[in-house]
């Protein structure tokens, strides 16, 4: 519908809207996340949801304790590979349309820890993220600006056609592989379809990667 | 305490009777990742062992890496609720591994940020402890309250409000900026007011002391074999605090006093983070009025290219928690050989399964949230 | 008192004990006490309770990796050399067997006093890994000890539940050893150097094998 339109319809006191809209304006006023603080980003995790930033007038009124009544994971610090399988367990219980925030830069890619031989390099190596947030911590207006960005970004999700969200393929797994605790690591290192790695050979051309994303 | 012989027969009555149940990792009361593995007949833990790991972030490997200033970012995510204390013992132990004394104001700077970190500590402490038992966040919204006052000392001072990597060996990073001794002295001033308040809510309440007294009780002699440290050990009656007994830094110029418990449960493990927090506040009082200018840094001392001489040493210091120390063997290279770092939380939880057996899985939730763990420090 | 007087106590009281100080460089003056294997217990036991000293908190356990030495010097001897004996510099070389540690700190509570260093020592760094654990006489050991055998590999004689405690269960190395190489786990760097360009380089060309 022209926009020109809705605005002088809803001017007049006549709200129109599309299903789509609508559907997706209910869900993402109403995101409820999992508690699942790890370590320090946790603290500001909890001060963002206390008085001074208050998180919960986006719609995170409640933190659920339990994967089954959450829609989002804010995976808040260190993933170490001994958690592993807990936080993709957790993954896997969470019913769908389900989210993934990585806050802080040891969600994102291990941070700070990345030399050690007990810290998952970044969640994204198991389970599939939307929204990352940098810092170590992250300041908790970040946070609320990564929640906003999920929010558009669920705004914008289509209900029909080929670019709908995962959820509402048939055949896309809700799912992922969860890994064991090997004898030197976990087992997989990580999930293949989920996470390649992308080489430049010396010519600068990319290979064996999805996308180029710019980098030189 | 339940009997041995009582445990031998329950646990003669058959598979059915005991329910082994893992309570966590991932569990809204454990303070972070931390898992439990009970055995309960009903609703009485027969034996507890605690499992961690799911935090360990190999911090010491990293160090035996890197040069020695580039281990104190790390230090501020050991205990995270607390960075600034946990700079000031890595100082402290590089500073005796070297022999390199610290000017007078930067010892100042030093007590005055301690004491913070222990006030926001103790009423965070508090707050959580509070939401365990079932208050649903509001004493943990005062607390946090507060909290951001001082962690906007935190910012202006350092740049950061939570990792702050300010001590440096020999002083501290950057002088104060101007305005922040008033600032200071505004927020010290008002914290009394909230203590009152604080204490006003909780300290009578009905609940709080049906839930707390005669809870969790530790006796003398176990909290001295276990190592314990910090409130929990002065709650059982032992009179020993760092700050007195090795008089580091300046802290024999204040005046303050050490509370002690009568009875090592919970509740007095309460009462003496209410007490310390008034205590660190007459601290700051004295310091903040009798702070001298001069120099923040020792002038000998190089940042970049620092090189101690070959051999060891043990520093430590009271951090809200208990006795934070460090081990550092250098051997004469810019990078320590090995970096140990004592942990409190992880010493006080030895006697996690002496307190908790008997008691039903609500205490234990209860008895642990007095412990006061922060996993960054306990798995490091 | 200092711990040439602890050592000399410890000797009256208990003869037969091996007993050794190794000085410490370094300006805190913290010097240690190496405790040889046979009686450590009895040694730790005494510490304890002896009337003066009483060192009845155990603050803090660490493990330490002390790999092989070995250091060359360079010796004048005389060779001969095509048939004519003459002075010769030849290098020798001496190796020191490694080995594992383990070090205590202990303070008292009760007169407040402290720290007095404690060490242990293995034999070697391979199969003599075990020493006498210290648990049934400061609890405050028993996680610590786990820890160092966890990390270090040092098997702990008399612990009560000696399991790992940082690690899961079925990890197989000792990861705080100097020799612990980590797995294989090279990810994209967009500016490598140093060994990270090295294993940049190893996995571009493992890339261009497939």
């Amino acid at each position: 519908m022209d926009a020109d339109l809705k605005m002088e319809l809803s001017r007049q006191g006549i709200f129109t809207t599309t299903l789509e809209e609508i559907y997706n304006w209910g869900r993402k006023s109403s995101v409820w996340p999992l508690t699942f603080g790890l370590a320090c980003c946790a603290i500001e995790m909890i001060a963002t949801t206390m008085a001074r930033y208050d998180l919960a007038r986006f719609g995170a009124e409640v933190f659920r304790p339990s994967p089954r009544q959450a829609d989002l994971m804010i995976v808040a610090g260190t993933v170490t590979k001994k958690m592993a399988p807990q936080v993709v367990r957790l993954y896997n219980q969470m019913p769908e349309p389900k989210y993934v925030i990585a806050m802080g830069a040891c969600a994102i890619s291990g941070g700070p820890f990345k030399q050690g031989y007990n810290v998952l390099k970044g969640i994204d190596r198991y389970i599939p993220v939307d929204v990352h947030i940098p810092g170590c911590p992250p300041r908790p207006e970040a946070l609320i600006d990564a929640f906003m960005l999920l929010q558009k970004k669920i705004a914008a999700q289509s209900l029909t056609g080929a670019e709908r969200p995962r959820y509402l393929h048939a055949d896309e797994p809700s799912e992922f592989v969860v890994p064991e605790y090997g004898a030197h690591d976990l087992v997989p290192a990580k999930n293949e379809k989920l996470w390649n790695i992308i080489y430049k050979t010396p010519n600068g051309a990319s290979a064996a990667g999805e996308d180029e994303s710019g980098r030189d | 305490m339940i009997a041995d012989q009582e445990l031998a027969a329950i646990e003669g009555r058959g598979d059915e009777a005991l329910l082994e149940l893992s309570l966590g990792p991932h569990h809204p009361s454990t303070h972070g990742v931390f898992r439990m593995d009970v055995v309960l007949d009903g609703e009485r833990v027969m034996k507890l062992k605690p499992v961690f790991g799911y935090l360990h972030r190999n911090h010491e490997k990293i160090a035996e890496g890197a040069s020695y200033l580039a281990s104190m970012p790390y230090t501020d995510r050991l205990d995270y609720i607390g960075s600034l204390t946990n700079n000031w013992a890595y100082a402290l132990a590089v500073e005796k591994l070297a022999g390199i004394q610290v000017p007078e104001r930067a010892e100042y700077i030093r007590v005055i940020t301690a004491e913070l970190t222990r006030l926001q500590n103790h009423a965070s402490t508090i707050g959580f402890l509070t939401q365990e038992m079932g208050a649903s966040g509001s004493p943990l919204m005062y607390s946090f309250r507060e909290r951001e006052k001082i962690l906007d000392l935190f910012e202006a001072l350092t740049g950061s409000r939570m990792m702050c990597n300010y001590m440096r060996f020999g002083g501290c990073r950057v002088d104060l900026p101007a305005g922040w001794l008033e600032q200071t002295k505004k927020v010290v001033g008002d914290f009394p007011r909230f203590l009152d308040e604080f204490e006003s809510l909780l300290t009578g309440n009905e609940i709080l002391l049906a839930r707390t007294q005669g809870v969790g009780v530790l006796s003398k002699e176990l909290a001295i074999q276990g190592g314990v440290t910090g409130p929990i050990l002065r709650a059982s009656g032992v009179n020993y605090d760092i700050r007195k007994v090795d008089k580091y830094g300046i802290y024999d110029r204040f005046d303050f006093r050490v509370p002690i418990g009568e009875h090592g449960d919970v509740y007095d493990r309460y009462m003496i983070r209410m007490l310390e927090m008034r205590e660190s506040v007459k601290i700051l009082e004295q310091a903040l009025r009798d702070i001298p200018a001069g120099p923040i840094m020792d002038s000998k001392t190089k940042i970049r290219g620092f090189r101690p001489k070959a051999g060891e040493a043990y520093g430590r210091i009271e951090s809200a928690k208990g006795e934070l120390g460090f081990f550092l063997i250098s051997d004469g290279s810019p990078n320590p050989y090995r970096y140990r770092v004592r942990p409190p939380s992880l010493i006080n939880l030895t006697v996690l399964e002496d307190m908790c057996v008997g008691s039903s899985v609500a205490d234990t939730i209860v008895i642990f949230g007095t412990i006061d763990i922060v996993l960054g420090e306990v798995d490091r | 008192m200092n711990l040439e007087e602890i050592k000399s106590r410890i000797e009256a009281a208990l003869p037969g004990c091996r007993l050794e100080i190794v000085v410490n460089s370094s300006p805190s003056g913290q010097h240690s006490l190496v405790v040889g294997r046979e009686g450590a217990v009895e040694v730790a036991r005494f510490l304890r309770d002896d009337a003066e000293l009483r060192l009845d908190y155990c603050s803090n356990v660490s493990g330490v990796d002390w790999l092989d030495a070995e250091t060359s010097e360079k010796v004048k001897v005389k060779k001969l050399v095509d048939g004519v004996e003459q002075e010769v510099e030849e290098v020798r070389k001496t190796r020191t067997p490694g080995y594992l540690e383990v070090v205590y700190h202990l303070y008292s509570m009760e007169k407040k006093h402290g720290p007095v260093v404690l060490r242990q020592r293995t034999g070697d760094r391979g199969d003599g890994v075990t020493v006498a654990s210290f648990t049934p006489v400061w609890r405050s050991a028993e996680f610590q000890e786990r820890e160092v055998f966890d990390l270090y590999g040092i098997l702990f004689e008399g612990h009560p539940d000696l399991r790992r405690i940082l690690m899961w269960d079925g990890f197989e190395d000792h990861p705080m050893r100097k020799d612990y190489v980590e797995p294989n786990d090279y990810e994209y760097e967009p500016t490598p150097h140093d060994s990270v360009l090295a294993k940049a380089a190893q996995a571009r060309a493992m890339e261009g094998r497939e």
